[in-house]
């Protein structure tokens, strides 16, 4: 699938930015330096926008696209923000025969977002995953550490309230 | 050179042990069919077109970058080999873009004429899923149609091999796809418009942004007056789009041709080429005696510019303030030109016809507009110009060769040879070396900067003063030229920097040339040596010499350098942010 790139605007901070900067100088002279760099951003930013990947390049000298077509690879790395309450929906194959499909759709249809998107408002995010082991449940979702299963459509709206 | 034994095709043969399978293959004869390879370009083994059976190798081997080895038994056409090329074709067209008879390509097309050749009779074997991509034509100078796109990659070696890399591939599997960072737009990275991935495509995806409507309908008004003229380089590769072999020159059919095709006058950029030699000697001639910011940088290729302001902003202030010879045609032609024939120069249309996609850039540039309208307001590629030629139903190989019109057709083999690295500085280093001297000097062949090696650097002693030069084209060697330059290590006065790799006749908007010719032939070489056989042909071989050139100082412009030639020849640069 191809990379969502997030839409809400970017507040990363000055401390950030000098974390980042840090982690190039330790490896810029490493053979393959990217990657541990690219690991290192996500783990600050929680995400790599386009702001975040303009210093990687800046700071390895390499063209921006250079550092992007790698964050498109590989599939840890996200160019969305996460939510405040990020929401995994498990598209495991028993999740998915038992109706994960139409719960992400009614998740999709209540938050405004597809998955890979967070809400504007910083506080949703959805992830398709794959199997999470607690397929006796399924279908399953979790918000942050908590764990929802035996979901129907109709569960949905009043999970999300718990959060609101 | 260490050679090893190998068989092809059952026959004993002798090749150069470093060569690949591919290279071997030339030596029996055999032209083994290739698709992403790109000599130099790109090499990485990937579209499985090229493979062949080696004996007690696992699978087909892919030739392009298997090196032979001692022994080595080779068989490039079992029906193994000819059954996987044409499947491999097959499962390509799945998801291409199919639409041949409408295709900017179709004709010149290296996909097409591999099924052709390879007898793909069924284009849907593989009907499968398509992706469906947008069209990019954000820029002023291409086009790029990803549903044409084979993913081969010669673009991106392309561009990377300009040191630019603006385009990769973004996203994997049935994904991935080539664009920029982010998906931008082309126009919202730093691509500097070289046009090298144009050239390298294999296929339709990526194309000119074409004005051949444009300048039609420009000449079909008769209430404008179409001025064309053409850049050095054109006339020793348009022969190519009409099947003439690379290095033909066709200055004479091309001029007839463009008068038959209606434009008003047929002029020549070479004279723009003189105009801009007097110019840049004597702003050269100035900074050395002045203390002006030296090395001096020349400024002709467009495609350089941008990639200074974007990639090296610290040089800006090295590069000559003079426009290229496009644009200073363009400005007299609609300034002392039109008041000269008394022509109002809202009803000018100036076309040039360049090798070049950045020209295309060029004119929008602000202060283009010397007269207060666009110098130049139409840039045809060699390629366009062709189409132009072939649309209008012109037997371009059987024209009579006519000659450009006066007064703005005059021009010498110094303008001649601006078309190849090097020549640029050695037009400059003639006529500044009389600037210098005040006398018509004799040796006016600067040798040492000649010839199509990445860097080429030479001192010369010019009436007392050492002048110590340097030519670099393609934009890798640039940047590493000028990271020398920054770290001191190199003490130039004078610097001549060519965007593409070459010089203008291996241009981006050149004919485009498929990979079998590309990798076995150096088409800069054998193009530059056509404009070198024509600077020698020439009665006069200095810019100044030009008796055109004396004409418009005399009425016009006075001296080089004046404040009116200041005004309407020179321009100003600025910093663009890469990111």
């Amino acid at each position: 699938m191809q990379k969502i790139i997030g839409k809400t605007p970017f507040n990363g901070t000055e401390d950030q930015k000098k974390r980042l900067q840090e982690a190039i100088e330790k490896h810029k002279s490493d053979p393959g330096a990217l990657m541990p760099i690219l690991h290192k951003a996500q783990e600050i930013y929680g995400y790599l926008p386009i702001e975040v990947q303009s210093i990687i390049a800046e700071g390895l000298e390499l063209s921006l696209e250079d550092v992007y077509k790698v964050t498109t690879f590989y599939s840890q790395f996200s160019l969305a923000p996460k939510g405040k309450y990020e929401i995994s929906i498990c598209l495991g194959t028993a999740c998915y025969v038992k109706g994960s499909g139409e719960i992400a759709d009614k998740i999709s249809s209540i938050l405004g977002i597809k998955p890979e998107e967070c809400t504007e408002d910083g506080k949703f995010s959805l992830t398709a995953c794959r199997c999470i082991g607690a397929c006796g449940l399924a279908p399953v979702i979790t918000i942050n550490k908590d764990v929802y299963g035996r979901l129907t459509p109709d569960d949905i709206e009043g999970i999300l309230a718990k959060y609101a | 050179m260490e050679t090893v034994q190998i068989k092809i095709n059952g026959i004993d043969y002798e090749v150069p042990q470093n060569s690949t399978i591919l290279e071997a293959a030339r030596y029996a004869g055999i032209h083994i069919p290739t698709l992403c390879y790109l000599k130099d370009i790109n090499e990485i083994g990937a579209c499985r077109i090229c493979v062949v059976e080696v004996k007690g190798a696992r699978s087909l081997v892919a030739s392009c970058v298997y090196p032979v080895s001692a022994g080595m038994e080779i068989q490039t056409n079992t029906e193994l080999v000819q059954s996987s090329r044409k499947t491999t074709l097959q499962l390509l067209l799945a998801s291409h873009d199919r639409r041949c008879l409408s295709c900017a390509r179709s004709g010149s097309c290296e996909l097409q004429s591999l099924c052709n050749e390879l007898g793909v009779s069924e284009e849907n074997t593989f009907d499968g899923a398509k992706l469906k991509h947008g069209l990019d034509n954000s820029t002023l100078h291409m086009v790029r149609d990803n549903n044409k796109c084979i993913l081969c990659r010669r673009c991106v070696g392309a561009c990377e091999n300009q040191y630019v890399s603006v385009i990769g591939s973004n996203d994997r599997g049935f994904d991935t796809h080539i664009g920029c960072a982010f998906e931008q737009s082309l126009e919202k990275v730093p691509c500097v418009s070289c046009g090298q991935c144009i050239v390298s495509c294999p296929t339709g995806a990526l194309m000119d942004n074409d004005h051949c409507d444009d300048v039609m309908s420009a000449i079909s008004n008769p209430d404008k007056y179409v001025i064309v003229h053409t850049a050095p380089a054109v006339r020793a590769t348009l022969g190519e789009c009409f099947g003439m072999p690379p290095g033909t020159n066709v200055k004479g059919k091309m001029v007839n041709a463009l008068r038959k095709l209606g434009f008003d006058k047929v002029f020549d950029t070479d004279f723009g080429a003189d105009l801009t030699i007097m110019e840049e000697a004597a702003e050269l001639i100035h900074r050395i005696t002045n203390g002006g910011t030296l090395p001096m940088i020349t400024s002709c290729s467009p495609g350089w510019i941008k990639f200074c302001e974007y990639y090296f902003p610290n040089f800006l202030p090295n590069i000559s303030s003079c426009k290229s010879p496009q644009q200073m045609m363009g400005a007299i032609l609609k300034t002392w030109y039109a008041s000269k024939m008394n022509i109002d120069p809202n009803r000018i249309v100036v076309v040039s016809v360049m090798p070049c996609t950045a020209k295309k850039f060029e004119i929008k540039r602000d202060h283009q507009c010397a007269a207060g309208v666009a110098d130049t307001d139409y840039v045809l590629t060699t390629r366009e110009v062709a189409k132009l030629i072939k649309r209008a139903g012109i037997d371009f190989v059987s024209l009579n060769d006519e000659n450009f019109d006066s007064i703005l057709g005059v021009s010498t083999g110094a303008a001649a040879i601006f078309g190849a690295t090097g020549g640029v500085m050695e037009a400059a280093l003639r006529t500044a070396s009389d600037m210098l001297s005040e006398t018509s000097q004799k040796e006016i062949e600067y040798k040492e900067v000649r010839g199509i090696e990445n860097i080429k650097e030479a001192t010369y002693e010019i009436s007392g003063l050492t002048l110590n030069v340097a030519v670099v084209s393609g934009l890798k060697n640039s940047a590493a030229l000028l990271e020398r330059v920054k770290r001191k290590e190199v003490n130039y006065h004078f610097i001549e920097i060519m965007c593409c790799p070459g010089g203008c006749v291996n241009g981006g908007g050149q004919p485009l040339q498929p990979a079998r010719v590309r990798n076995y032939e150096n088409l800069s070489e054998i193009r530059a040596k056509t404009l070198y056989a024509e600077d020698k042909s020439l009665p006069l071989r200095k810019s100044h010499e030009n008796p055109s050139i004396k004409l418009i100082y005399d009425e016009y412009f006075k001296t080089p350098g004046s404040e009116i030639s200041h005004k309407i020849l020179h321009t100003k640069y600025k910093i663009r942010d890469k990111f």
